[in-house]
């Protein structure tokens, strides 16, 4: 077949290199602006899986290719003046320039044309296609041919908020090197890696407004260098920067959903790219080399195949190109909101930042370096330990029974220290043997909110389930408040008294078969208007059949088209409500539960007056974002004064509703923060459900970002469910400073 | 894992007869449901109608849509229907719904797109609603109506999956992908705070036999996924065509979590069940 392949970088080079080794009765050309020897951008990486790739593909090149390879295997975090170095990495890089050398010889060698300075526009590209049977577009993020076709393919290319440059530098750093650097205008981070004995990749990058107050959107190629070198000498050790047409960009992101258009199929840079701080580009470009080489022999010269072809290569590199594309976009978007961890001590923002594109967790990371996570559990266990105040991790007290703490010395770090998931918290008088939590759903089986034998049972399964602490199904404030007529609720003296008996049964036949003691949260709250609905089993949201009751709300909408009219509350009612949630709170310190949770999500009565979806109120009880927030804070101040002041209050709260007109995570870690202020304790991040129509995405640690938001910057520990299954999820998600809590969707037995 | 087959009348112009035979093989075979799917424009058997005439031939396997699109009906006819079909076959109905993917449908229909989505939620209610109630009959042959999944892939689908349904149905694909969807719809169910959890069904095409059947069953699919454009040749790339590749991709999914995966025929004729018997026994 004809084939011509724009772009003489490593993905071009290398498919003509392959497909001409597969058949060399092919006629190839690889057409590029530059001359043969110049390059832009410094070393390449490349992680061990790949490596195995190129030796099937060809070996010849492959050992080449690694004869060249700086290999290393650990990554070096600097940062607040400490370097952290995490071992067990194997990454190996080779310098850009050897690379095209070797693969533009093993081009030659095979018979492959190659034209170089030859600059082709979009009227030469598009009759180049008419000429030849395949056409290959590898010319890079900025493509020429992406221009003539790039509406065919669905073209989304979003370019960034951070500014970055490319440097090297002339000597070999000795591991992978994040470093980050505090200047008068903001922090600066280097990733730098070596790629030979004597010389490194150094990029830098920084948020847009920081790049703008240092004046580097004004600087000259010199003045950016010295100013680089100046705020990371340290990590350069007196070496210089080198500039190679070193400009500040934006990173553009860059995806398809279809990756040919007729006879034109496009790889590497052109197509797809990833975020340099997973340094995945290359490895990306070279395997769609290899997948495309393979589609075209199955063609077996035939250009009449070559959409099926085709179809097969996007088949092949499509989802494995999306995932990486998924990991560097968790990458970026960390690297764009580092300054969040700006607190953290130097082990668990280097744990955090190891662990932030979510392919790595905690399990993973101790196969690779035992000492490192080792070091990281017992940092965290150490902290969780002086936290607490207590003796030893794992000896979980109830409220009930007050923790004795004495002037005990503090011993010296633990070389054997449980994972995070299952060291101790404390909040307030309470101290909960470990960080996993079981929150039930509820049975729907109370009778006029009377808890029965299924809350016994629900319970006990919970504690003994080995969680640190258990949360019920939420207990109404009122009759009204329940959500389904089966509803628990804790409206009633006799619901406390019979909450307190059941706890005490409970609690009893876990302590005599000799189980520790476990945290026991009341969850309470007002359904508003979602109240009045059939058993949960039937479908969410479906008014009875018979015996409605009336539906309060903040305001007179529905909450789904299928459901009934709530009333708006009017001011002089809104005391009254108040007052219920304080009596529930009194009640449930009363009867014995150690926690509280008032629940201000889920579109229950406090969140529909938080969100601007369910709240139209033209009183102080609406319209500003403080407004909505007042009625909910009054509350929360009114359960504060009710319930026991050592034991902990936890506020379930949506933090966003998902919903383009809806309430933002800005909003939620505003209102975050004003509950912390009034005595909230930890703050359980939910989302979504203020109305049925919303946007969200569900996947593994959805709410993770939320609650990463709401801890790190409105500074309030957090609690976190959403599809987190296993220990190590956990434990990944506690020592990254994620989370404090986690709520466990246990796998069914 | 449980497995069961579509119903040969997806593919046009599959005879009558072979359909029902097919059907009672079926039934005495290692299947546990016979499925269909539901396309307007498109020259295949009407679901409910398939599904009314395997009822008469089998006494065992489960009936399931995989999956009605939904607002092409009003709901107090889809309700009828489904009650209808779960009566001929004592209680064996399991009713996917969706919004489908093909515009087509929907002008042929006459049926305005738009806002497809939060009409298929209100219809979910009805449908639930006249089982319940006996607005419309006849009342299904179980106590609540015959247990509803839905399908879809975007964040909304699954939201409305957990709200609304009793599971979850799958569009095909790698065990990978079944794999990613489960995880979605368990982490929606998990957050909607319905107990238990959503029943999970998967679903892929097969085709067995020399390799002049094989095409037939690729310009199937082709055909039928014409409406993608490119992705077409995806689907037909991806059909099962050795015992290797559906054992491969049973485990798959099982592992995946999978509760029932129904293989779907691309050809119709009595020699693909068999076939697909052979591999499975």
């Amino acid at each position: 077949m004809r084939i011509a392949v724009l772009g003489g970088g490593p993905a071009g080079l290398y498919l003509a290199a392959l497909a001409m080794r597969a058949d060399p009765s092919h006629d190839i050309t690889v057409i590029e602006r530059n001359p043969p020897d110049a390059t832009f951008g410094w070393g390449v990486v490349f992680s061990e899986e790949t490596l195995g790739e190129f030796r099937e593909a060809d070996p010849k090149s492959y050992e080449e290719i690694t004869e060249s390879f700086v290999r290393w295997d650990a990554i070096d975090v600097r940062y607040r003046g400490e370097t952290v170095r995490v071992g067990g990495q194997a990454f190996s890089a080779i310098a850009r320039k050897e690379l095209l050398g070797i693969l533009q010889r093993r081009c030659a060698e095979l018979g492959v044309a190659l034209e170089f300075e030859r600059e082709l526009t979009e009227e030469d590209v598009r009759g180049l296609a008419g000429e030849v049977d395949l056409l290959v577009a590898a010319d890079g993020v900025n493509s020429t041919a992406r221009r003539v076709w790039g509406d065919e393919l669905g073209s989304s290319i979003d370019p960034r908020s951070t500014r970055y440059v490319w440097f090297g530098t002339d000597f070999g750093l000795r591991a992978f090197t994040f470093s980050f650097r505090e200047s008068e205008h903001g922090l600066f981070q280097a990733h730098a890696y070596p790629f030979d004995a004597t010389t490194s990749t150094f990029i830098v990058e920084t948020r847009e407004e920081v790049w703008q107050r240092a004046g580097l959107d004004r600087a000259s190629d010199e003045e950016s260098i010295a100013f680089c070198e100046a705020l990371f000498a340290e990590d350069l050790e007196g070496h210089r920067l080198l500039s190679n047409r070193s400009l500040w960009f934006n990173f553009l992101t860059v995806k398809h959903d279809t990756w040919h258009a007729g006879n034109v199929a496009f790889m590497g840079d052109a197509v797809h790219t990833a975020h340099f701080t997973i340094g995945s580009g290359t490895k990306l470009a070279m395997e769609d080399a290899i997948s495309l080489a393979g589609a075209i022999e199955r063609c077996g010269g035939d250009p009449a195949r070559l959409e099926q072809a085709l179809t097969y290569y996007e088949l092949e590199r499509q989802p494995a190109v999306e995932r990486l594309q998924e990991a560097a976009r968790e990458s970026q978007t960390y690297f764009e909101n580092v300054d969040r961890y700006a607190g953290f001590e130097p082990v668990q923002f280097a744990f955090n930042l190891l662990t932030r594109s979510g392919r790595i967790g905690h399990g993973n990371l101790a196969l690779r370096d035992p000492g490192f996570v080792a070091r990281v559990d017992a940092w965290f266990a150490e902290r969780a330990r002086a936290a607490s105040g207590a003796g030893a991790a794992g000896q979980g007290v109830s409220a009930t029974s007050p923790v004795q703490t004495s002037g005990e010395r503090t011993p010296p770090p633990r070389r054997i220290a449980p994972p995070p998931m299952f060291a101790p918290i404390r909040l307030g008088s309470v101290l909960l043997p470990n960080r996993a939590v079981q929150a039930p759903v509820s049975t729907d089986a109370a009778v006029d909110g009377m808890p029965g034998e299924a809350h016994a049972g629900q319970l006990a399964e919970a504690l003994t389930s080995g969680a640190g602490l258990v949360i019920t199904e939420m207990l109404a404030v009122s009759p009204e408040g329940r959500t389904t007529a089966g509803s628990a609720g804790l409206y009633l003296l006799e619901h406390a008294r019979t909450w307190e008996r059941l706890l005490a049964r409970v609690r009893g036949e876990l302590s005599a078969a000799g189980g520790p003691p476990v945290g026991v949260a009341a969850q309470i709250g007002h359904a508003g208007r979602r109240g009045s609905s059939r058993p949960r089993r039937e479908g969410l949201d479906r008014p009875l059949a018979v015996g409605n009751w009336p539906l309060v709300s903040a305001s007179a909408l529905t909450y789904a088209p299928w459901s009934r009219f709530p009333r708006e509350l009017l001011p002089e009612e809104l005391p009254g409500i108040r007052e219920a949630f304080a009596r529930a709170a009194r009640w449930a310190g009363e009867a014995g539960f150690d926690v509280l949770e008032v629940n201000m999500a889920q579109g229950y009565l406090l969140a529909a007056f938080l969100s601007p979806l369910a709240n139209e109120r033209r009183d102080a009880y609406g319209g500003s974002p403080e407004g909505r927030l007042r009625f909910p804070l009054e509350v929360v101040e009114a359960v504060r004064e009710a319930w026991p002041a050592d034991r902990p209050l936890v506020v379930r709260l949506v933090a966003e509703d998902r919903h383009r007109r809806g309430l933002s995570l800005d909003e939620g870690v505003t209102a975050a923060r004003a509950l912390a202020d009034r005595g909230c304790d930890v703050v359980h991040v939910h989302g979504g459900w203020t109305v049925p129509e919303t946007r969200p995405e569900y996947r593994r640690f959805h709410l993770v970002p939320a609650s990463d938001r709401i801890r790190n910057e409105a500074g309030v520990p957090t609690m976190v469910g959403g599809r987190i299954v296993t220990r190590d999820d956990a434990s990944t998600i506690l020592a990254a400073g994620r989370a404090d809590l986690c709520v466990l969707d246990l796998p069914p037995p | 894992m449980r497995v069961g087959v579509g119903l040969p009348g997806i593919v046009p112009g599959a005879e009558g007869d072979v359909v029902l035979e097919w059907a009672r093989r079926a039934d005495s075979g290692p299947f546990s449901s016979l499925g269909t799917i539901d396309r307007l424009a498109y020259g295949n058997q009407e679901a409910f109608a398939m599904l009314a005439a395997a009822a008469a031939v089998t006494s065992r396997v489960r009936l399931v849509t995989m999956a009605v699109i939904a607002p092409l009906r009003p709901a107090a006819l889809l309700a009828k229907e489904a009650a209808t079909v779960d009566r001929l076959s004592g209680g064996r109905l399991v009713l996917g719904l969706a919004t489908g993917a093909r515009q087509e449908d929907y002008m042929v229909a006459g049926v305005d797109g738009r806002g497809r989505g939060p009409r298929f939620s209100e219809q979910l209610v009805a449908i639930r609603s006249a089982w319940e109630e006996g607005t419309v009959g006849p009342r299904p042959a179980r106590e609540g109506g015959p247990p509803i999944l839905v399908g879809g892939s975007s964040g909304p689908a699954f939201a409305r999956m957990a709200r609304l349904a009793d599971g979850y149905v799958h569009g095909g694909g790698p065990p990978r992908a079944f794999a990613n969807a489960a995880a979605r719809a368990l982490a929606a169910w998990s957050e909607a705070e319905r107990p238990g959890r959503p029943d999970l069904w998967g679903q892929a095409y097969f085709t067995l036999g020399d390799g002049g059947t094989v095409e037939r069953g690729a310009m199937y699919l082709r055909d039928y996924y014409a409406f993608t454009g490119p992705f077409a040749e995806k689907i037909a790339a991806g059909n099962l065509t050795t015992s290797q590749a559906i054992v491969d991709l049973y485990r798959g999914y099982e592992d995946a979590g999978c509760d029932e995966l129904v293989l779907l025929p691309t050809v119709a004729s009595l020699d693909q069940v068999d076939r697909l018997a052979q591999v499975l026994a």
